[in-house]
Protein backbone atom coordinates (compact mmCIF):
# COMPACT_ATOMS: atom_id res chain seq x y z
CA UNK A 1 0.00 0.00 0.00
CA UNK A 2 1.33 3.39 -0.41
CA UNK A 3 1.07 6.26 1.39
CA UNK A 4 -1.50 8.14 1.74
CA UNK A 5 -1.15 11.45 -0.58
CA UNK A 6 -3.62 13.78 -2.72
CA UNK A 7 -3.91 13.59 -6.36
CA UNK A 8 -3.76 16.84 -8.87
CA UNK A 9 -4.33 16.81 -12.02
CA UNK A 10 -3.26 20.16 -13.59
CA UNK A 11 -4.92 21.30 -17.04
CA UNK A 12 -1.78 23.72 -18.25
CA UNK A 13 2.44 23.37 -17.75
CA UNK A 14 1.87 26.65 -15.99
CA UNK A 15 -0.63 25.35 -13.38
CA UNK A 16 1.70 22.15 -12.76
CA UNK A 17 4.83 24.42 -12.44
CA UNK A 18 2.18 26.10 -9.73
CA UNK A 19 1.65 23.39 -8.15
CA UNK A 20 5.48 22.93 -7.49
CA UNK A 21 6.19 25.84 -6.61
CA UNK A 22 3.78 25.78 -3.66
CA UNK A 23 4.40 22.20 -2.61
CA UNK A 24 7.94 21.85 -2.87
CA UNK A 25 9.91 18.65 -2.10
CA UNK A 26 6.36 17.38 -0.79
CA UNK A 27 5.52 16.89 -4.56
CA UNK A 28 6.03 14.70 -6.99
CA UNK A 29 5.37 14.75 -10.91
CA UNK A 30 3.70 11.44 -12.35
CA UNK A 31 3.91 10.88 -15.94
CA UNK A 32 3.95 6.84 -16.87
CA UNK A 33 4.67 5.92 -12.91
CA UNK A 34 6.76 3.33 -14.00
CA UNK A 35 9.64 4.25 -11.70
CA UNK A 36 7.61 6.41 -9.43
CA UNK A 37 4.64 3.88 -8.37
CA UNK A 38 7.06 0.97 -7.38
CA UNK A 39 9.34 3.68 -5.49
CA UNK A 40 5.87 4.81 -3.33
CA UNK A 41 5.60 1.29 -2.35
CA UNK A 42 9.09 0.76 -1.24
CA UNK A 43 8.80 3.51 0.00
CA UNK A 44 11.71 5.46 -2.08
CA UNK A 45 9.38 8.29 -2.41
CA UNK A 46 7.09 9.72 -0.16
CA UNK A 47 5.15 12.68 -1.46
CA UNK A 48 2.17 14.04 0.26
CA UNK A 49 1.08 15.66 -3.66
CA UNK A 50 1.27 13.62 -6.87
CA UNK A 51 0.88 15.99 -9.64
CA UNK A 52 -0.33 13.77 -12.67
CA UNK A 53 0.50 15.62 -16.58
CA UNK A 54 -1.86 13.66 -17.86
CA UNK A 55 -4.35 16.35 -18.57
CA UNK A 56 -1.41 18.62 -19.63
CA UNK A 57 -1.55 19.67 -23.25
CA UNK A 58 2.04 19.51 -25.42
CA UNK A 59 3.62 16.86 -23.93
CA UNK A 60 2.94 14.08 -25.72
CA UNK A 61 3.92 14.41 -29.09
CA UNK A 62 7.64 13.95 -31.03
CA UNK A 63 8.18 16.99 -33.12
CA UNK A 64 11.27 18.44 -35.19
CA UNK A 65 12.90 21.19 -34.13
CA UNK A 66 12.21 24.44 -35.65
CA UNK A 67 15.63 25.03 -36.53
CA UNK A 68 16.04 22.76 -39.29
CA UNK A 69 18.39 20.19 -39.32
CA UNK A 70 17.83 16.47 -37.92
CA UNK A 71 16.73 17.69 -34.76
CA UNK A 72 13.74 16.61 -32.96
CA UNK A 73 12.11 17.15 -29.56
CA UNK A 74 10.16 14.39 -27.15
CA UNK A 75 7.69 15.85 -25.08
CA UNK A 76 7.41 14.62 -21.22
CA UNK A 77 4.68 12.11 -21.37
CA UNK A 78 6.17 10.66 -25.10
CA UNK A 79 6.01 6.30 -24.42
CA UNK A 80 9.41 4.47 -24.81
CA UNK A 81 6.53 2.31 -27.42
CA UNK A 82 5.62 5.45 -28.93
CA UNK A 83 9.26 6.55 -29.56
CA UNK A 84 10.48 2.97 -31.16
CA UNK A 85 7.85 2.85 -33.79
CA UNK A 86 7.85 6.65 -34.32
CA UNK A 87 8.47 7.03 -37.98
CA UNK A 88 10.53 11.02 -37.17
CA UNK A 89 12.68 8.65 -34.72
CA UNK A 90 13.03 5.94 -36.82
CA UNK A 91 14.04 7.95 -39.87
CA UNK A 92 16.09 10.80 -37.88
CA UNK A 93 18.13 8.76 -35.12
CA UNK A 94 17.29 4.78 -35.17
CA UNK A 95 19.69 4.54 -31.91
CA UNK A 96 17.14 6.23 -29.90
CA UNK A 97 13.86 3.71 -31.48
CA UNK A 98 16.31 1.02 -30.93
CA UNK A 99 17.15 1.25 -27.28
CA UNK A 100 13.18 2.51 -26.70
CA UNK A 101 12.54 -0.78 -27.96
CA UNK A 102 15.40 -2.74 -25.80
CA UNK A 103 14.01 -1.42 -22.52
CA UNK A 104 12.50 -3.39 -19.68
CA UNK A 105 9.47 -5.08 -21.18
CA UNK A 106 6.27 -4.57 -23.49
CA UNK A 107 3.84 -3.32 -20.53
CA UNK A 108 6.40 -0.84 -19.62
CA UNK A 109 7.44 0.23 -22.81
CA UNK A 110 3.52 0.97 -22.81
CA UNK A 111 3.32 3.22 -20.34
CA UNK A 112 6.80 4.35 -19.46
CA UNK A 113 8.02 7.60 -20.90
CA UNK A 114 11.63 9.12 -21.96
CA UNK A 115 11.28 11.91 -19.53
CA UNK A 116 10.13 9.93 -16.70
CA UNK A 117 12.98 7.54 -17.13
CA UNK A 118 15.61 10.20 -16.76
CA UNK A 119 14.05 12.04 -13.81
CA UNK A 120 13.69 8.60 -11.81
CA UNK A 121 17.80 8.19 -12.46
CA UNK A 122 17.71 4.44 -11.86
CA UNK A 123 21.58 3.81 -12.48
CA UNK A 124 20.43 0.43 -14.78
CA UNK A 125 18.40 2.50 -17.13
CA UNK A 126 19.05 2.74 -20.95
CA UNK A 127 18.57 6.18 -21.84
CA UNK A 128 21.42 7.52 -20.57
CA UNK A 129 24.10 6.28 -22.47
CA UNK A 130 22.21 7.06 -25.93
CA UNK A 131 21.08 10.18 -24.49
CA UNK A 132 25.06 11.11 -23.72
CA UNK A 133 26.09 9.72 -27.31
CA UNK A 134 23.91 11.94 -28.81
CA UNK A 135 24.53 15.28 -26.43
CA UNK A 136 20.75 15.27 -25.43
CA UNK A 137 19.56 17.73 -23.30
CA UNK A 138 16.70 17.77 -20.96
CA UNK A 139 14.38 20.88 -21.17
CA UNK A 140 13.82 21.70 -17.77
CA UNK A 141 10.87 23.82 -16.83
CA UNK A 142 9.88 26.33 -13.78
CA UNK A 143 8.38 29.22 -12.95
CA UNK A 144 11.66 31.07 -12.59
CA UNK A 145 12.05 30.10 -16.47
CA UNK A 146 13.42 27.59 -18.25
CA UNK A 147 17.20 25.75 -18.85
CA UNK A 148 18.77 22.96 -20.50
CA UNK A 149 20.65 19.97 -18.42
CA UNK A 150 22.16 17.34 -20.11
CA UNK A 151 21.87 13.82 -19.47
CA UNK A 152 25.10 13.40 -17.92
CA UNK A 153 24.49 16.25 -15.71
CA UNK A 154 20.70 15.50 -15.18
CA UNK A 155 21.51 12.01 -13.56
CA UNK A 156 23.86 12.81 -10.37
CA UNK A 157 23.26 8.89 -8.80
CA UNK A 158 21.17 6.26 -7.70
CA UNK A 159 17.97 7.79 -8.00
CA UNK A 160 19.23 11.40 -7.53
CA UNK A 161 18.79 14.42 -10.53
CA UNK A 162 20.14 17.83 -10.14
CA UNK A 163 16.29 18.61 -11.16
CA UNK A 164 15.03 21.28 -8.23
CA UNK A 165 11.47 20.50 -6.41
CA UNK A 166 9.97 23.11 -8.73
CA UNK A 167 11.15 21.88 -11.71
CA UNK A 168 10.00 19.28 -14.26
CA UNK A 169 11.31 18.02 -16.98
CA UNK A 170 8.72 19.03 -20.06
CA UNK A 171 10.81 17.61 -22.81
CA UNK A 172 14.08 15.79 -24.59
CA UNK A 173 15.77 17.58 -27.11
CA UNK A 174 17.69 16.03 -29.70
CA UNK A 175 19.82 18.48 -31.44
CA UNK A 176 21.25 16.70 -34.44
CA UNK A 177 23.03 15.80 -36.37
CA UNK A 178 22.79 12.14 -36.47
CA UNK A 179 24.74 9.66 -38.04
CA UNK A 180 24.00 6.28 -39.71
CA UNK A 181 26.95 4.56 -37.88
CA UNK A 182 24.91 4.16 -34.20
CA UNK A 183 23.82 1.27 -32.13
CA UNK A 184 23.52 0.37 -28.78
CA UNK A 185 24.41 -3.01 -26.96
CA UNK A 186 23.59 -4.38 -23.86
CA UNK A 187 24.12 -6.44 -21.26
CA UNK A 188 20.31 -7.54 -20.02
CA UNK A 189 19.65 -8.46 -16.36
CA UNK A 190 17.73 -11.87 -16.70
CA UNK A 191 14.56 -10.95 -14.46
CA UNK A 192 13.59 -6.94 -15.15
CA UNK A 193 15.45 -6.70 -18.29
CA UNK A 194 17.69 -3.51 -16.74
CA UNK A 195 21.10 -2.89 -18.38
CA UNK A 196 24.18 -4.52 -15.96
CA UNK A 197 26.26 -2.84 -18.41
CA UNK A 198 25.16 -0.87 -21.28
CA UNK A 199 27.08 0.74 -24.32
CA UNK A 200 25.94 3.41 -26.98
CA UNK A 201 28.73 4.47 -29.90
CA UNK A 202 27.40 7.10 -32.01
CA UNK A 203 30.45 7.54 -34.98
CA UNK A 204 30.92 9.94 -37.51
CA UNK A 205 32.57 8.21 -40.67
CA UNK A 206 34.85 8.80 -43.50
CA UNK A 207 35.46 5.19 -45.04
CA UNK A 208 36.52 3.27 -41.87
CA UNK A 209 37.92 6.10 -40.11
CA UNK A 210 35.65 7.62 -37.27
CA UNK A 211 36.44 11.16 -37.70
CA UNK A 212 34.52 12.01 -34.18
CA UNK A 213 33.18 9.20 -31.97
CA UNK A 214 30.89 9.81 -28.82
CA UNK A 215 30.64 6.48 -26.75
CA UNK A 216 28.02 6.58 -23.79
CA UNK A 217 28.42 4.04 -20.59
CA UNK A 218 25.09 3.04 -18.27
CA UNK A 219 24.84 0.71 -15.73
CA UNK A 220 28.53 0.32 -14.28
CA UNK A 221 28.58 2.98 -12.04
CA UNK A 222 25.80 5.76 -10.11
CA UNK A 223 26.15 7.77 -12.88
CA UNK A 224 26.21 7.31 -16.85
CA UNK A 225 29.43 8.63 -18.21
CA UNK A 226 31.42 9.12 -21.63
CA UNK A 227 34.03 6.97 -22.27
CA UNK A 228 36.41 9.68 -23.07
CA UNK A 229 39.79 7.45 -23.37
CA UNK A 230 37.90 5.14 -25.54
CA UNK A 231 36.84 8.27 -27.79
CA UNK A 232 40.26 9.83 -27.90
CA UNK A 233 41.94 6.43 -28.67
CA UNK A 234 39.81 6.29 -31.77
CA UNK A 235 38.98 9.71 -33.05
CA UNK A 236 40.78 9.92 -36.07
CA UNK A 237 41.40 5.84 -36.46
CA UNK A 238 40.61 3.31 -38.55
CA UNK A 239 37.82 1.42 -37.01
CA UNK A 240 39.37 -2.32 -37.42
CA UNK A 241 38.23 -5.10 -34.25
CA UNK A 242 41.68 -4.84 -32.82
CA UNK A 243 42.17 -1.31 -32.87
CA UNK A 244 38.37 -0.96 -31.10
CA UNK A 245 39.37 -3.95 -28.51
CA UNK A 246 42.40 -2.19 -27.45
CA UNK A 247 40.76 1.26 -27.03
CA UNK A 248 37.99 -0.15 -25.07
CA UNK A 249 40.25 -1.69 -22.33
CA UNK A 250 39.72 -0.52 -18.74
CA UNK A 251 37.66 1.92 -20.07
CA UNK A 252 35.65 1.85 -16.49
CA UNK A 253 39.25 1.91 -14.75
CA UNK A 254 39.26 4.44 -12.02
CA UNK A 255 35.58 4.66 -11.64
CA UNK A 256 33.48 3.67 -8.43
CA UNK A 257 32.16 0.82 -9.86
CA UNK A 258 28.46 -0.50 -8.89
CA UNK A 259 28.79 -4.54 -7.41
CA UNK A 260 25.67 -6.12 -6.26
CA UNK A 261 23.96 -9.58 -6.22
CA UNK A 262 23.42 -9.62 -10.49
CA UNK A 263 27.25 -9.01 -10.78
CA UNK A 264 30.51 -7.51 -8.91
CA UNK A 265 32.18 -4.30 -10.18
CA UNK A 266 34.70 -6.53 -11.99
CA UNK A 267 32.49 -8.36 -14.00
CA UNK A 268 30.70 -5.20 -14.85
CA UNK A 269 34.04 -3.19 -16.00
CA UNK A 270 34.29 -6.01 -18.23
CA UNK A 271 30.44 -5.97 -19.58
CA UNK A 272 31.18 -2.41 -19.96
CA UNK A 273 34.29 -3.29 -22.53
CA UNK A 274 32.51 -5.93 -24.65
CA UNK A 275 29.34 -4.07 -24.86
CA UNK A 276 31.45 -0.80 -25.88
CA UNK A 277 33.15 -3.04 -28.24
CA UNK A 278 30.13 -4.18 -29.96
CA UNK A 279 28.02 -1.22 -30.24
CA UNK A 280 31.42 0.48 -31.73
CA UNK A 281 31.86 -2.00 -34.12
CA UNK A 282 28.19 -2.45 -34.90
CA UNK A 283 27.60 1.28 -35.50
CA UNK A 284 30.65 0.72 -37.28
CA UNK A 285 29.32 -1.55 -40.11
CA UNK A 286 25.78 0.50 -39.96
CA UNK A 287 27.38 3.49 -41.37
CA UNK A 288 29.62 1.84 -43.89
CA UNK A 289 26.58 0.12 -45.08
CA UNK A 290 24.64 3.04 -45.12
CA UNK A 291 27.47 5.00 -47.18
CA UNK B 1 -7.95 -8.39 7.92
CA UNK B 2 -4.76 -7.22 9.72
CA UNK B 3 -3.76 -3.33 9.70
CA UNK B 4 -0.56 -2.39 8.66
CA UNK B 5 0.98 -1.76 11.94
CA UNK B 6 0.26 -5.25 13.07
CA UNK B 7 1.67 -6.85 9.83
CA UNK B 8 5.27 -8.08 10.25
CA UNK B 9 7.55 -5.69 8.83
CA UNK B 10 10.15 -6.95 5.98
CA UNK B 11 13.39 -7.16 7.77
CA UNK B 12 16.17 -4.55 6.72
CA UNK B 13 19.13 -5.92 5.01
CA UNK B 14 21.88 -7.47 6.82
CA UNK B 15 24.72 -4.40 6.98
CA UNK B 16 28.22 -5.06 4.97
CA UNK B 17 31.29 -6.39 7.18
CA UNK B 18 32.72 -3.61 8.81
CA UNK B 19 29.57 -1.89 9.21
CA UNK B 20 27.11 -0.94 11.99
CA UNK B 21 24.35 -3.76 12.87
CA UNK B 22 21.94 -0.69 13.19
CA UNK B 23 19.24 -1.22 10.65
CA UNK B 24 18.95 2.52 10.92
CA UNK B 25 22.11 3.45 10.75
CA UNK B 26 22.05 1.85 6.62
CA UNK B 27 21.96 5.21 4.26
CA UNK B 28 19.00 4.86 1.95
CA UNK B 29 22.20 4.73 -1.01
CA UNK B 30 23.76 1.69 0.77
CA UNK B 31 20.13 -0.29 1.22
CA UNK B 32 19.81 0.27 -2.84
CA UNK B 33 22.94 -0.99 -3.16
CA UNK B 34 22.15 -3.91 -1.18
CA UNK B 35 19.07 -4.43 -3.37
CA UNK B 36 21.06 -3.97 -6.70
CA UNK B 37 20.14 -2.13 -9.51
CA UNK B 38 17.25 -2.00 -10.99
CA UNK B 39 15.99 -2.06 -7.25
CA UNK B 40 12.49 -0.48 -8.11
CA UNK B 41 10.95 -4.18 -9.73
CA UNK B 42 12.45 -6.05 -6.57
CA UNK B 43 11.03 -5.74 -3.28
CA UNK B 44 8.49 -7.66 -0.28
CA UNK B 45 4.72 -7.09 0.05
CA UNK B 46 4.35 -5.64 2.95
CA UNK B 47 0.64 -6.72 2.66
CA UNK B 48 -1.00 -10.00 2.28
CA UNK B 49 -3.07 -10.75 -1.11
CA UNK B 50 -5.98 -11.57 0.48
CA UNK B 51 -6.30 -8.00 2.52
CA UNK B 52 -9.35 -6.76 1.91
CA UNK B 53 -9.64 -2.73 1.90
CA UNK B 54 -10.99 -1.25 4.74
CA UNK B 55 -15.04 0.14 3.97
CA UNK B 56 -14.15 4.06 2.19
CA UNK B 57 -14.56 6.74 5.13
CA UNK B 58 -17.03 9.50 3.81
CA UNK B 59 -16.29 11.14 0.63
CA UNK B 60 -14.24 14.24 1.04
CA UNK B 61 -15.80 17.80 0.10
CA UNK B 62 -15.41 18.89 -3.00
CA UNK B 63 -12.65 20.65 -3.76
CA UNK B 64 -11.18 22.81 -6.49
CA UNK B 65 -10.95 20.90 -9.98
CA UNK B 66 -8.47 18.39 -10.22
CA UNK B 67 -7.85 18.28 -6.41
CA UNK B 68 -8.43 14.88 -5.15
CA UNK B 69 -7.87 12.83 -1.31
CA UNK B 70 -5.71 12.30 0.44
CA UNK B 71 -9.76 10.79 1.51
CA UNK B 72 -11.57 8.38 -0.64
CA UNK B 73 -13.11 10.21 -4.00
CA UNK B 74 -15.26 8.73 -6.17
CA UNK B 75 -13.84 7.14 -9.62
CA UNK B 76 -15.82 5.86 -12.72
CA UNK B 77 -13.94 3.67 -14.67
CA UNK B 78 -15.08 1.85 -17.51
CA UNK B 79 -13.98 -2.17 -17.19
CA UNK B 80 -14.99 -4.26 -19.76
CA UNK B 81 -17.53 -2.26 -21.69
CA UNK B 82 -19.41 -2.00 -17.86
CA UNK B 83 -19.46 1.58 -16.22
CA UNK B 84 -17.51 0.54 -12.17
CA UNK B 85 -18.44 3.61 -10.04
CA UNK B 86 -15.84 3.04 -6.73
CA UNK B 87 -14.71 5.62 -3.51
CA UNK B 88 -10.93 4.95 -3.19
CA UNK B 89 -8.71 7.05 -2.09
CA UNK B 90 -6.08 8.20 -5.20
CA UNK B 91 -3.58 5.79 -3.69
CA UNK B 92 -5.06 2.79 -4.78
CA UNK B 93 -3.57 1.18 -7.61
CA UNK B 94 -6.00 -0.68 -10.83
CA UNK B 95 -5.59 -3.60 -9.18
CA UNK B 96 -6.53 -3.26 -5.93
CA UNK B 97 -9.65 -1.71 -6.74
CA UNK B 98 -10.32 -4.55 -9.37
CA UNK B 99 -9.79 -6.82 -6.42
CA UNK B 100 -10.28 -5.30 -3.29
CA UNK B 101 -12.58 -2.67 -2.80
CA UNK B 102 -16.33 -2.49 -2.77
CA UNK B 103 -19.39 -0.83 -5.84
CA UNK B 104 -19.83 2.58 -4.65
CA UNK B 105 -24.00 2.04 -5.90
CA UNK B 106 -24.70 -1.62 -4.30
CA UNK B 107 -21.79 -2.47 -1.93
CA UNK B 108 -20.60 -5.07 -3.41
CA UNK B 109 -17.29 -5.92 -3.56
CA UNK B 110 -15.81 -5.67 -7.02
CA UNK B 111 -14.62 -8.90 -7.24
CA UNK B 112 -13.01 -8.68 -10.80
CA UNK B 113 -10.56 -11.11 -9.69
CA UNK B 114 -8.91 -12.49 -12.33
CA UNK B 115 -5.71 -10.03 -12.85
CA UNK B 116 -3.34 -11.41 -9.55
CA UNK B 117 -1.33 -9.69 -7.66
CA UNK B 118 2.05 -11.56 -7.03
CA UNK B 119 5.24 -8.98 -7.25
CA UNK B 120 2.80 -5.53 -6.62
CA UNK B 121 6.36 -3.73 -8.39
CA UNK B 122 6.16 -3.93 -12.48
CA UNK B 123 7.47 -6.77 -12.57
CA UNK B 124 6.33 -10.27 -12.81
CA UNK B 125 2.96 -9.54 -15.23
CA UNK B 126 0.26 -11.63 -13.36
CA UNK B 127 -1.52 -8.72 -13.08
CA UNK B 128 -1.55 -7.68 -16.72
CA UNK B 129 -5.16 -5.85 -18.17
CA UNK B 130 -5.52 -3.75 -21.23
CA UNK B 131 -6.10 -0.50 -21.16
CA UNK B 132 -6.95 2.00 -24.22
CA UNK B 133 -5.40 -1.56 -26.09
CA UNK B 134 -2.17 -1.33 -24.79
CA UNK B 135 -1.15 -3.89 -22.45
CA UNK B 136 -0.35 -2.54 -18.86
CA UNK B 137 0.67 -3.39 -15.03
CA UNK B 138 -3.13 -2.95 -13.08
CA UNK B 139 -0.50 -3.01 -9.67
CA UNK B 140 1.74 0.14 -11.48
CA UNK B 141 -1.47 2.19 -12.44
CA UNK B 142 -3.58 4.36 -10.14
CA UNK B 143 -7.09 3.84 -10.07
CA UNK B 144 -7.64 7.86 -10.26
CA UNK B 145 -5.53 7.76 -13.31
CA UNK B 146 -7.30 4.92 -15.26
CA UNK B 147 -10.85 7.07 -15.62
CA UNK B 148 -11.45 7.60 -19.07
CA UNK B 149 -9.68 4.34 -20.35
CA UNK B 150 -11.16 1.65 -21.80
CA UNK B 151 -10.37 -0.97 -19.10
CA UNK B 152 -10.16 -4.73 -20.25
CA UNK B 153 -9.08 -7.73 -17.80
CA UNK B 154 -9.59 -11.47 -18.43
CA UNK B 155 -12.58 -12.22 -16.62
CA UNK B 156 -14.43 -9.88 -19.81
CA UNK B 157 -12.87 -12.14 -22.36
CA UNK B 158 -15.24 -15.03 -22.25
CA UNK B 159 -18.59 -14.22 -24.30
CA UNK B 160 -21.98 -16.24 -24.33
CA UNK B 161 -20.37 -18.90 -23.03
CA UNK B 162 -17.50 -19.28 -25.00
CA UNK B 163 -13.91 -19.38 -23.83
CA UNK B 164 -11.74 -16.49 -25.84
CA UNK B 165 -9.87 -18.70 -28.79
CA UNK B 166 -6.29 -17.66 -26.71
CA UNK B 167 -8.07 -18.86 -23.28
CA UNK B 168 -9.22 -21.94 -24.93
CA UNK B 169 -5.64 -22.34 -26.70
CA UNK B 170 -3.95 -22.30 -23.31
CA UNK B 171 -5.97 -25.14 -22.44
CA UNK B 172 -5.04 -27.42 -25.58
CA UNK B 173 -1.25 -26.83 -25.52
CA UNK B 174 -0.90 -27.15 -21.77
CA UNK B 175 0.19 -23.25 -21.12
CA UNK B 176 -0.19 -23.69 -17.70
CA UNK B 177 0.55 -25.59 -14.49
CA UNK B 178 -0.42 -24.07 -10.92
CA UNK B 179 -1.74 -21.15 -13.27
CA UNK B 180 -1.48 -18.11 -11.39
CA UNK B 181 0.33 -16.38 -13.90
CA UNK B 182 -2.10 -17.23 -16.78
CA UNK B 183 -4.54 -14.30 -16.51
CA UNK B 184 -1.49 -11.70 -17.11
CA UNK B 185 -0.22 -14.33 -20.29
CA UNK B 186 -3.81 -14.52 -21.85
CA UNK B 187 -4.10 -11.03 -21.42
CA UNK B 188 -0.71 -10.39 -23.07
CA UNK B 189 -1.56 -12.46 -25.74
CA UNK B 190 -4.76 -11.47 -26.48
CA UNK B 191 -2.95 -7.53 -26.98
CA UNK B 192 -0.56 -8.69 -29.17
CA UNK B 193 -2.75 -10.36 -31.39
CA UNK B 194 -5.36 -7.90 -31.88
CA UNK B 195 -2.16 -5.52 -32.66
CA UNK B 196 -0.32 -8.46 -34.84
CA UNK B 197 -2.52 -11.31 -36.16
CA UNK B 198 0.23 -13.26 -37.39
CA UNK B 199 3.28 -13.00 -35.41
CA UNK B 200 6.63 -14.56 -35.63
CA UNK B 201 8.33 -16.28 -32.76
CA UNK B 202 10.55 -13.65 -31.68
CA UNK B 203 7.01 -11.02 -32.01
CA UNK B 204 5.46 -13.72 -29.47
CA UNK B 205 8.37 -13.84 -27.30
CA UNK B 206 8.61 -9.84 -27.35
CA UNK B 207 5.00 -9.60 -26.94
CA UNK B 208 5.11 -11.39 -24.00
CA UNK B 209 8.59 -10.29 -22.15
CA UNK B 210 6.47 -8.45 -19.27
CA UNK B 211 5.07 -12.22 -18.38
CA UNK B 212 6.82 -14.58 -16.16
CA UNK B 213 5.67 -17.92 -15.46
CA UNK B 214 7.44 -19.60 -12.53
CA UNK B 215 6.49 -23.19 -13.47
CA UNK B 216 7.96 -22.87 -16.33
CA UNK B 217 5.40 -23.69 -19.01
CA UNK B 218 6.77 -20.66 -21.30
CA UNK B 219 6.94 -23.49 -24.39
CA UNK B 220 3.21 -24.33 -23.47
CA UNK B 221 2.41 -20.44 -23.27
CA UNK B 222 4.39 -19.62 -26.85
CA UNK B 223 2.47 -22.45 -28.72
CA UNK B 224 -0.43 -21.54 -27.45
CA UNK B 225 -0.20 -18.11 -28.99
CA UNK B 226 0.54 -20.00 -32.17
CA UNK B 227 -2.19 -21.96 -31.76
CA UNK B 228 -4.48 -18.73 -30.66
CA UNK B 229 -3.32 -17.24 -33.94
CA UNK B 230 -3.54 -19.85 -36.18
CA UNK B 231 -7.37 -20.04 -35.17
CA UNK B 232 -8.08 -16.57 -35.01
CA UNK B 233 -7.01 -16.01 -38.71
CA UNK B 234 -9.80 -18.36 -39.29
CA UNK B 235 -13.61 -17.20 -40.96
CA UNK B 236 -15.52 -17.13 -37.58
CA UNK B 237 -12.96 -15.69 -35.79
CA UNK B 238 -11.90 -19.01 -33.66
CA UNK B 239 -15.23 -18.13 -31.55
Amino acid sequence: MIPALEYRTPESLEEALDLLERHGEEAKVLAGGHGLIPALKLRLAAPRVLVDLRRVPGLSSIEPLPEGGDGFVVGALVTHREIEVSPLVRARCPLLAEVAGAIGDAQVRNFGTLAGSLCHADPAADYPAVLLALDAEAVVASRRGERRVSAGELVQGVFETALEPDEIVRSVRFPGPHFAAAAYSKARQAASGFALAGAAAHLKLDGRRATDIAVGITGVAARPFRAAGVEDALRGQELSPEAVEAAVRGLAAGRELTSDIHASAEYRARLAEVHAKRAILRAAERGSAGA
Amino acid sequence: MGTEETRPQPSAPAAPPGEGHDAASLSRRRFLQALGLGATVVGIPEEGVLGHALPPEPVQEAGAPGELGPGPVPVTLKVNGQPLKLLVEPRVTLLDALRNHLRADSGEPVDLTGAKRVCDRASCGACTVILDGRTAYACTVLAVDAQDREIRTVDGLEAEGKLHPVQEAFVHEDGLQCGFCTPGFVMSAVALLEANPHPTREEILRGLDGNICRCGTQCGVVKAVEAAAAKMGTKDGGR
